[in-house]
């Protein structure tokens, strides 16, 4: 029986005319399997600790405020997110929808293609043959919100750049609810072998109970790299539900920072496949949450080549009543012999009532590999606050200062000076 | 150096103090006037850090007695952070490592403070980094360490170093230091001494907990006082250094005894 929510969405969803058969039958495909896949409840051993059936009550009520009417200028809430680093290199979305208005291309290298698929389509450019062998091939077809995601494809935020094409400036995928609804951007990024790209995506919304479903694919080439940095302050009344799942070819390098800050709930999926030898994956998570928020991140790397490289650090704070869930698996099949990886959960508990859980899964069929793993859970270091009060400093500033300094590691980590800073003041304002 | 009718600055009376429900401090006594360098030796385990961590206020010592009275004002009554801005300056015996927060913006933030509680100008960026470059010629300290994480990896002798920075920076009235030449090779403990000289004025006063008379030479002090089972047991001038030295203190325990 499908779901009366699954139901609901896709019989709002637009028709889609122009899309070419492709695409027409892979949001087929996900819509059949919406007629068995079951939404996702805290009995499903992935989903315990988070909850997200009030998705159904938010989903009936807004969903007919999905119309085909001129986006109202969000500019007030845009401008504080547009990086300066990408003034010629931005796609927006709004509400779901391609921004021509807040979007800048400009003088992109031939070869590369950046923008929104429906738009490449009106200009008559087919992009089949570069995007067909990876859409919809990465994320889990089986997972019930990717289904949701693919069924409802309307539009593509598309990132294609060429072998071996360094893409220098820093590309901005930013997308934005405002009016309240639900937005379900699909963006797929492909590097192919010796490219290079350095990647933000960003999501902010307004202060609207919304809900958000996003599916990011990512594929890299052999020698490609890419330094993806994903940052979440979404209004804390949204809903926000990511799947990222990337797929790397032989010695290719990806680099993750995801930050999450907003969301009333919020869950991140991050999925990485080693395709070939020598492949090196770096996955630096940061959530900080406060009020009631919940924040569930699972990621799997699987380590499927010999010689692999996967490096992972994760940081939660959780302040007042708010929950942060991590669970981190890494896969080491029997032929990825000569594995590295490591994986560190550090979390810090600001408040009695806050909760953390933590649950790093190793699961290892190849006996010559080194895995470390290890996770903590601490409070603030009371030596530490004295030190700082010896110091002339007082005990809520010295608090704030070692909560910005526990952040401080991942967010360092950002290769964007403007996102560090902003990034650092946001956290600053958000400890007490 | 002994000034007379100099002012006292802290005055220290039948102190006693407990950690976790265990007596350390037994009733210590102790005076010390502007100008004034005081040492205080002592068995290991005698109480001497406790002392000094009392003094500035660590909240796992609970006071159970006794008083301590620093430029006539109550210090007991003061969170740590009101002791250390009224100018009480611990230099720890063990100092922590701060990952993640960079020396100079810790230091600029702790001068920072104490300026404006003293109603005077904060500096921005660059001025601090000009009141700093100075400050680091008294401890002869390379200036990459501001950049670095507060005492993160910094070797022992360079972590003693960078506590007379902040004591430096910070300018006290009273300078407690825990052991500050431990860890340090034989040029660091000149160059951190004359530090510590060059700080001293008529106006402040130093208070030097070591095992060592070396330190003493360098940094020669009017009073040296010993301490024993959270007491102190015996005062002299300088010159009881070199007993000590000689004869442990088994001979003081007897004497105390008697
Ligand atoms: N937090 C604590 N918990 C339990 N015992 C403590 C604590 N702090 C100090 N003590 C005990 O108090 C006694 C005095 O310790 P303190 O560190 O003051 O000695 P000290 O004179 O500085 O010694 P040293 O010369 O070795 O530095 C010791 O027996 C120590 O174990
Ligand atoms: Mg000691």
């Amino acid at each position: 029986m499908i779901d009366l929510f699954v139901q609901d969405l896709l019989s709002q969803q637009p028709n889609f005319d122009h899309a070419p058969a492709w695409l027409k039958s892979l949001r087929a495909n996900a819509s059949d399997r919406l007629n068995y896949l079951k939404f996702p409840t805290t009995k499903d051993e992935e989903w315990r600790n988070n909850n997200f059936s009030e998705l159904k009550d938010i989903a009936l009520t807004t969903v007919d405020s999905i119309v085909e009417e001129p986006i109202t200028n969000p500019i007030h809430i845009l401008d504080d997110h547009i990086l300066p680093e990408s003034a010629e290199s931005l796609i927006t979305f709004i509400d779901g929808r391609f921004s021509h208005e807040f979007s800048a291309l400009e003088g992109l290298p031939t070869g590369v293609f950046i923008g929104s698929f429906k738009n490449f389509t009106h200009l008559g450019i087919d992009l089949a043959a570069s995007l067909f062998p990876h859409i919809g091939k990465y994320a889990d077809p089986e997972d019930f919100f990717v289904a949701l995601n693919t069924a409802c494809i309307d539009d593509i935020a598309v990132v294609y750049i060429p072998k071996n094409l360094n893409f220098a400036p820093t590309l901005q995928l930013l997308f934005v609810s405002h009016q309240g609804s639900i937005s379900q951007p699909r963006c797929l990024i492909i590097v192919e072998s010796g490219g290079s790209l350095n990647l933000v995506e960003s999501y902010i919304g307004q202060d609207s109970p919304h809900f958000c479903n996003t599916v990011t694919e990512i594929y890299l080439g052999a020698n490609a790299r890419i330094n993806h940095t994903k940052v979440q302050r979404e209004s804390d009344t949204a809903i926000w539900i990511s799947h990222c799942a990337i797929a790397q070819e032989r010695s290719s390098s990806y680099t993750k920072n995801a930050i999450v800050l907003g969301a009333k709930k919020s869950r991140t999926n991050l999925q990485v496949q080693q395709l070939g030898e020598h492949t090196e994956t770096n996955l630096n998570g940061l959530t900080l949450i406060g009020g009631e928020q919940i924040s569930d991140t699972h990621t799997a790397i699987a380590h499927n080549f010999p010689n692999g490289n996967s490096q992972q650090l994760h940081k939660c704070i959780a302040d007042e009543r708010s929950h942060c869930i991590f669970n981190g698996k890494i896969l080491v099949a029997q032929a990825a012999q000569l594995t590295n990886s490591k994986q560190l959960s550090r979390n810090l508990l600001l408040s009695p009532k806050a909760r953390i859980d933590t649950k790093p899964q190793l699961e290892i069929f190849a006996d010559n590999v080194k895995c470390a793993h290890g996770a903590t859970i601490s409070q603030i270091d009371a030596d530490e606050l004295f030190y700082l009060q010896s110091r002339c400093i007082d005990l809520e500033s010295a608090r704030k200062l070692l909560t910005y300094a526990f952040a401080a590691e991942v967010i360092s980590k950002i290769p964007v000076d403007s996102l560090r800073e902003t990034l650092s003041e946001v956290v600053l304002a958000k400890t007490h | 150096m002994i000034v007379e009718n100099s002012k006292v600055i802290l005055s220290v009376k039948n102190l006693t103090a407990e950690v976790e429900g265990v007596q350390i401090l037994k009733g210590v006594n102790l005076e010390v006037k502007a100008g004034e360098v005081h040492a205080i030796m002592g068995p290991n385990g005698s109480g001497k850090s406790t002392f000094s961590k009392v003094l500035a206020g660590h909240p796992d010592y609970a006071v159970t007695g006794g008083e301590v009275i620093f430029k006539g004002q109550n210090l007991l009554e003061l969170p740590p952070e009101e002791r250390s801005r009224a100018g009480v300056f611990l230099a720890f015996q063990y100092p922590l490592e701060i990952p993640g927060v960079t020396n100079s913006d810790f230091l600029r933030l702790a001068y920072n403070t104490l300026q404006k509680q003293k109603g005077l100008a904060e500096l921005d960026l660059l001025d601090f980094d000009d009141y700093v470059q100075d400050k680091l010629k008294v401890v002869e300290m390379n200036p990459s360490f501001l950049s670095r994480s507060v005492n993160e990896g910094f070797s022992g002798g360079e972590k003693k170093r960078n506590e007379i920075l902040q004591m430096a920076i910070l300018e006290p009235k009273l300078a407690i230091l825990d052991e500050t030449d431990s860890g340090l090779d034989i040029d660091a403990l000149r160059i951190v001494s004359n530090g510590v000289n060059q700080l001293s004025t008529a106006e402040n006063c130093t208070v030097l907990i070591t095992h060592y008379q070396r330190l003493l030479d360098y940094i020669v002090p009017d009073f040296i006082h010993v301490m024993e089972s959270g007491k102190i047991v015996l005062t002299g001038g300088k010159e009881l250094a070199l007993e000590l030295e000689s004869r442990g203190y088994d001979w003081i325990t007897e004497e105390v005894k008697v």
